[in-house]
């Protein structure tokens, strides 16, 4: 069983939903991503997605564009970020991470290289933004010979008769954009996301993850209710960005305060809720 | 001649399997360029927009309307120019011009905009938006939304509304909101990833109209198809004028949607030289160049594979030209495929050279060119005086300069 699927597995038995934060790699430098990446499973992070910087990352609102500047600015390259997890792998061999990002840094690796590289890197999955399932075989016979999940996203605007199309292959978990937008904007409301994910679960049995403007310890417990697990990003990256100092540099208590948060997301999705719905 | 030589070229029923003019493929893609690298949210409406093209090329209605239009509105056909002087001048082939300068705006862009408007207009879409380099594709979408009444708002990086603020003003008094975008170098690039960010967050009510023929299918062959009509009339006029077709056409390349509607309905004429000039800046080997095809190498952005410039990471670079219009590190994925396959030939011109092509038709003809067409300008200065009298060398003058005079002036050391 894959790092994804065992992780998803246990937390299914214990009867809760998943927490998977985000950084972005190299923000604001390599080692203070590093350490926030070393510290977020004893924080309480269930998985782990880490942003892959790009120079234009379209989907992303303002804070991770700003975010993504500052790890390109502090030498953020693609194999740069492997090198990183495999360290992390050394200290860490139970938390699945998953690499998110846009096609061309990748396309430029070489497919193939890549997802090499990745799985023996400890890389679980990958969430290529820009790849929507059309274009999906650039890299998914290569991801599955080496054993990556390609995480797929289903938008707001994938209606049922495309979602067998969307779901084609899909493996690891799915990732449910819950918002029409880009990230850091607007939030769902509880209410849309329990009208989603019928459909969802329709289609598949695979975990489905709920991310795009989860910001909140109560938003981060109710998206992990109604789905599987919640990912929370851009409220991480405004608490890192608001330690920096007047020239985006790292300060003693930038590791710590995203830290802090992560603490206080995971306390309030693994608090007691009562027992998980079977909605499927 | 018919206004509208023909017609039935943009639905391309009458093309043999393998005619050149048959791309993209049911994947929109043309080779290995082209596609649909889009986030999940826009896939559904890129392929409802797909299937509002598809029904408006099968209406005879829809033509009909957009005929309308740019005889009426637009302004065409606009002539083909015999370039005497410029033509003396050089010492050479025989230099024409289609005067796609004199549409309406001044510049050819409004042919793809007037039909993607009308296309806009049947899908029910009250909210346009759209990116611009230059302005020419802006001030081109915020006259279409004036003319039929809906609300536009334009995506422009803020070192380009500095650079070209006569066409800011002009989009703000047709009435388009006008975003100056701070990401990145404020160009072109960012002025896309920002009108795509705006697509994504507002799909239900929002028109995207992609000013040239990039982007994710079916753009790419949708902004051609309404570019056609350039390439359309020059092959008829050519005709009647000399009766036989050009040596070669030259047209400048950014995205690349003037050179794609000139060249495209000669593909198929092996006889007929189609010449791209990318904007070179201060040099090929410069680093500051925005020669996409020359410089650059295939990646995925802004929805399509094509050829891009980029770093050893993939992370994509800066272009640099002194036209706003060409400053862009990609290019549209149908040229990419030109330019792999050999039918193309791209070439650049220099900041400078371009400079010299400006003053030198201004002086010769009497017309300003945009700075965008004086690249191509600048190439017909190097390759007319190669070939015999005899020789036909059409040049597409895609816009007018007066936008650009300031930054004439500025490099010709004139104080405004």
């Amino acid at each position: 069983m894959s790092r994804i699927a065992g992780r998803f597995a246990e937390l299914a038995a214990a009867g809760r939903g998943a927490l998977i934060p985000y950084l972005q790699a190299y923000d604001p430098d390599l080692a203070t991503s590093e350490a926030i990446l070393a510290g977020m499973a004893e924080a309480g992070a269930d998985l782990i997605e880490i942003g892959v910087p790009f120079s234009d990352p379209m989907a992303d609102g303002p804070t991770i564009q700003r975010a993504a500047r500052r790890g390109l600015a502090a030498g953020a390259t693609l194999a740069g970020v492997l090198a990183m997890v495999a360290r992390f792998r050394a200290h860490d061999t139970t938390t699945p991470v998953v690499l998110m990002g846009y096609l061309n840094p990748i396309d430029s690796y070489g497919p193939e290289r890549f997802c090499n590289d990745a799985a023996a890197a400890g890389v679980d999955g990958l969430i290529v933004v820009d790849m929507p399932a059309e274009e999906a075989d650039l890299l998914a016979p290569h991801a599955a010979a080496a054993g990556l999940d390609i995480i797929r996203l289903v938008a707001p605007t994938t209606d049922a008769a495309r979602l067998p199309v969307v779901l084609e292959g899909a493996s690891g978990f799915i990732y449910y954009v819950s918002i029409t937008g880009i990230t850091g904007t607007r939030s769902a409301s509880s209410d849309e996301l329990a009208a989603a994910l019928p459909r969802i679960r329709a289609a598949s049995r695979l975990p489905v993850a709920i991310g795009f403007g989860v910001r909140t310890p109560a938003q981060a417990a109710g998206a992990a209710r109604i789905g599987d697990a919640a990912v929370v990003a851009s409220v991480l990256i405004e608490t890192l960005a608001a330690t920096l100092d007047d020239r985006g540099r790292a300060t003693p208590g930038t590791v710590d305060s995203v830290l802090a948060e992560v603490r206080a997301l995971a306390a309030a999705v693994r608090a007691p809720q009562k027992i998980k719905e079977d909605v499927r | 001649m018919s206004a509208f030589p023909d017609h039935e070229t943009v639905t391309h029923d009458h093309l043999t399997p393998n005619s050149r003019r048959s791309g993209p493929d049911a994947r929109g893609r043309f080779g290995q360029h082209g596609g649909r690298f889009v986030a999940e949210t826009l896939m559904p409406p890129i392929l409802e927009l797909e299937a509002a093209y598809e029904a408006a090329k099968a209406d005879p209605g829809f033509r009909r309307e957009l005929d309308f239009h740019l005889k009426d509105y637009v302004g065409r056909p606009s002539p083909l120019w015999l370039a005497r002087r410029l033509t003396e001048e050089l010492g050479g082939a025989k230099v024409y011009l289609k005067r796609e300068e004199l549409n309406h705006t001044g510049s050819h862009k409004l042919n793809n905009v007037m039909g993607q408007i009308l296309l806009a207009r049947r899908m029910g879409k009250k909210r346009i938006i759209a990116e611009t380099g230059a302005g020419q594709h802006g001030v081109a979408t915020a006259t279409v939304c004036a003319l039929f009444g809906l609300e536009c708002e334009i995506f422009m990086g803020e070192t380009d509304v500095v650079r070209q603020q006569p066409n800011v003003f002009r989009m703000r008094l047709l009435g388009a909101k006008v975003h100056a975008v701070k990401a990145g170098a404020g160009t072109l690039k960012d002025a896309m990833n920002e009108a795509m960010r705006d697509w994504v967050a507002n799909v239900a009510t929002t028109y995207y109209l992609i000013g040239t023929v990039a982007g994710p299918a079916p753009y790419p062959a949708m902004v051609r198809d309404f570019q056609c009509v350039i390439g359309d009339e020059t092959r008829a006029q050519i005709l009647a004028a000399e009766g036989r077709l050009p040596d070669a056409i030259v047209a400048c390349v950014g995205g690349g949607s003037n050179a794609m509607g000139i060249f495209h309905p000669f593909l198929d004429d092996d006889g007929v030289r189609l010449i791209g000039v990318e904007a070179a800046g201060h040099g090929f080997d410069s680093g500051q160049t925005a020669a996409s095809l020359n410089r650059g190498r295939p990646g995925v952005l802004h929805g399509n594979r094509t050829y891009l410039l980029q770093d050893a990471d993939g992370q994509i670079e800066e272009a640099h030209s002194i036209s706003a219009g060409l400053d862009y590190p990609g290019i549209g994925p149908e040229h990419s495929w030109l330019y792999d396959t050999g039918r193309g030939e791209y070439v650049g011109a220099t900041d400078e050279e371009a400079l010299a092509a400006f003053t030198q038709l201004a002086r010769t003809e009497g017309i300003l060119p945009a700075l965008e067409s004086a690249h191509a300008l600048a190439h017909v200065a190097k390759l007319a005086p190669t070939l015999p009298a005899e020789a036909i060398v059409v040049v597409n003058l895609s816009g007018r300069g007066d936008k650009d005079i300031y930054t004439v002036a500025e490099h010709l050391g004139v104080t405004l």
